[in-house]
């Protein structure tokens, strides 16, 4: 930052020297004195950063999330369009051949062992590679649901909550509406419509999720638009336009960042879920959902007398640890935002 | 305004959603390519496109979509949702049959969440920040993330065939009034149950830890009264409004929760009918379903606002 800068920035503001508050080492107790009103004249986003980094649950969960990332992206390598984007490979096997076919010592549901260290699946597949590789659906359709679903929200809700009468009234009428399903249930209608697939899926979560989302952001709209600032910008000519995505909606993004960051779970199991339910991924894909959906009747069954758990296990705690680890960053966007009053953090959660 | 005209007004407020509803759950069954006459029709290739029209006809899913969704409402308002193509019994029938059997899972899975959520958040906002508080947050936590299916899957791995304590299948249907058959409702009840109460409990925690720090908290305990009777009475009371808003939004949850875990457990109730209806491509069922998971639903949060409005004197009515 150059002096010039900092003389505009500084302008009207008391300045203290030679005044360091860390150096305090005892305190009156009845003063009002904490660590963040110290550092009160930085910006919401820098003290919430700050906070989020300091909240260790919140850390680990980055970290998890980052290195179950890492692995579905460096699992196999990417091609596109003939040029191999990606050259490395940490599976050690294809996620779809069937071993046995290759490798006549390898049998269906064996035990997990050295060279396949969660065993082999009900078709011969190795479970590892599988488990790594299917890391890419469900993380990914994950992220892209939720940022498609929390723009549109943001757009609806910002519109509805501004403009407010009859607008809102019918705006609203329709998020109550589509309010009275749950989520599953239109997906499940929505991919039986169209079929299993990537895309499908996508837009069996996305084509109704806006709805929490809109609800939110009108709430927040409508306490913003009171403030001051907002008639300011009014009374100098601003557009409707500018007024919303300038001044009311980069207010409202806190709760709506803690609801996003809290629905990535709900979406990533309610996408299992389908899968579980032979309606996601079309069958044999390694996506974790479709994975589970496959050993459902060999855990009863179960080939000559075994329960083959590996199969059961591992693919569940593939989707519960990628869940646990998002909630734990969601809540800690929650503390760090200070959006607990919002209401927003108590939306997400369950299917 | 009067408490009584506040319910009134909600209740008219319904009536728009409950045909918004309506039309979403009939528009995107209709969109479906393919419908169960289609399916006969394929397996049988000496069906002239007049007998076609004829079958049609019979179903009515012939005309207009507008006229479509007339006649299927103006039927279902008197109660009749029409035929299931694949064995022709009646929709109403089938839903009947299979509602108490979803309506006791979600019974049980509510009774389940509440009895430990309760008690459970008490403890953690009582013992903020201690040990007990940090373990009953994570396993809250773990709550809200296991996927239900999974959980259903990993009850019936440990505690049916790796411990033995239950069957694996119910060895045969009693009805469902039987005692017995509350030991085969303990597995998918708690399965289904599950977030809910880790919700419920983070939320109580949440709203207790506020409600300690208020003022007439301290009034109470100035007073002399016990510990105790200061959680008990007062806290507890005020925290529980918060349980009561989160209600609807739970409710929603074991409905949907309800599909999945019928299937895990095979469990003959309105959830795995759903699938079933899916999979054979059951207009009729479908729509049936989807309505009544909508009606529950918009009823569940009549309930849950009307429950506010009166447990908070402080909520206006408006």
């Amino acid at each position: 930052m150059t002096d010039t800068q900092n003389i505009s920035a500084g302008r009207g503001r008391i300045q203290i020297t030679g005044f360091d508050p860390e150096r305090v080492t005892e305190r009156e107790p009845l003063s009002d004195w904490t660590e963040e009103t110290g550092t009160g004249t930085q910006s919401r986003w820098k003290r919430g950063f700050k906070r989020f980094v300091r909240n260790r649950s919140a850390m680990i969960g980055v970290i998890v999330v980052s290195i179950m990332s890492l692995l579905a992206i460096f699992s196999r390598p990417i091609e596109f369009f003939g040029f191999v984007v990606q050259p490395f490979a940490i599976a050690p096997y294809d996620p779809t051949t069937i071993l046995y076919l290759q490798d006549p010592t390898v049998n269906v549901y064996d035990p997990p062992s050295s060279a396949h260290p969660m065993g082999i699946d009900g078709s011969g597949r190795d479970l590892f590679s599988r488990i790594l590789y299917g890391g890419r659906y469900s993380l990914s359709i994950g992220f892209v649901v939720v940022g498609l679903t929390a723009s549109v929200g943001l757009v609806y809700g910002g519109i509805s909550g501004y403009y407010g009468g009859w607008v809102d009234e019918l705006m609203m009428r329709i998020v109550d509406t589509i309010y009275a399903f749950p989520g599953i249930v239109l997906a499940l209608i929505i991919v039986a419509i169209l079929g299993g697939g990537y895309w499908q899926l996508v837009l069996a979560f996305s084509l109704f999720g806006w709805n929490g989302y809109a609800r939110l952001v009108r709430g927040e709209v409508l306490k913003i638009k009171q403030n001051e600032y907002v008639l300011a910008a009014k009374a100098l000519g601003a557009r409707d336009r500018s007024v919303i995505f300038k001044h009311i909606l980069p207010n409202a993004m806190p709760p709506l960042l803690v609801l996003a960051s809290l629905s990535i779970g709900t979406v990533v199991i309610g996408v299992a879920a389908l899968g579980f339910l032979g309606l996601g991924m079309p069958p044999g894909t390694a996506e974790w959902g479709t994975m589970l959906d496959a050993t459902r009747e060999t855990l009863i069954q179960g080939p000559d007398g075994q329960i083959p758990w590996w199969a059961t296990i591992y693919p569940g705690m593939a989707i519960f640890i990628f869940v646990m680890s998002m909630n734990m960053i969601g809540d800690g966007v929650n503390d760090a935002l200070d959006a607990q009053e919002t209401g927003a953090g108590e939306q997400a959660g369950g299917v | 305004m009067s408490l009584r005209r506040f319910i009134l007004k909600r209740l008219l407020a319904i009536i728009p959603i409950l045909f918004g509803v309506s039309v979403i759950t009939f528009a995107m069954v209709h969109l479906t390519p393919g419908d169960p006459i289609d399916q006969m029709i394929g397996l049988n290739p000496d069906i002239t496109p007049a007998d076609e029209a004829q079958i049609r006809a019979r179903y009515g899913l012939d005309g207009p979509i507008y006229e479509q969704y007339l006649t299927w409402m103006s039927n279902v308002l008197v109660g009749d949702f029409g035929e299931v193509v694949y064995s022709g019994r009646d929709v109403s029938t089938i839903v009947i049959e299979r509602l108490p059997e979803t309506i006791a899972l979600g019974i049980f899975g509510w009774v389940f969440a509440l009895g430990i959520a309760i008690p459970t958040g008490i403890y953690a906002a009582v013992n903020k920040d201690k040990f007990g508080d940090t373990v009953s947050r994570f396993v809250a936590l773990s709550g809200i993330s296991i996927p239900n299916f999974w959980l259903g899957l990993m009850l019936i791995l440990v505690m049916a065939l790796w411990l033995g304590l239950w069957p694996v299948l119910a060895p045969s249907r009693l009805p469902l009034y039987h005692p017995e058959m509350l030991w085969f409702l303990i597995l998918p009840g708690v399965t289904i149950g599950t977030a809910a109460a880790a919700s419920i409990m983070r939320v109580m925690r949440t709203a207790m830890a506020e409600e300690m720090n208020k003022e007439y908290v301290t009034a109470a305990r100035a007073k002399g009264l016990p510990e105790r009777k200061v959680v008990l009475k007062h806290v507890l009371r005020n925290s529980l409004i918060s349980v009561v808003t989160l209600a609807a939004t739970l409710t929603a949850g074991i409905v949907s929760g309800s599909i999945v875990v019928e299937v895990v457990f095979n469990w003959p109730g309105l959830g795995r009918e759903f699938i079933n209806a899916i999979d054979r491509r059951e207009v009729n069922l479908i729509m049936a379903i989807t309505l009544f998971t909508g009606v529950a639903i918009i009823i569940a949060n009549l309930i849950a606002d009307i429950l506010y409005a009166v447990l908070d004197p402080r909520i206006r009515y408006d």
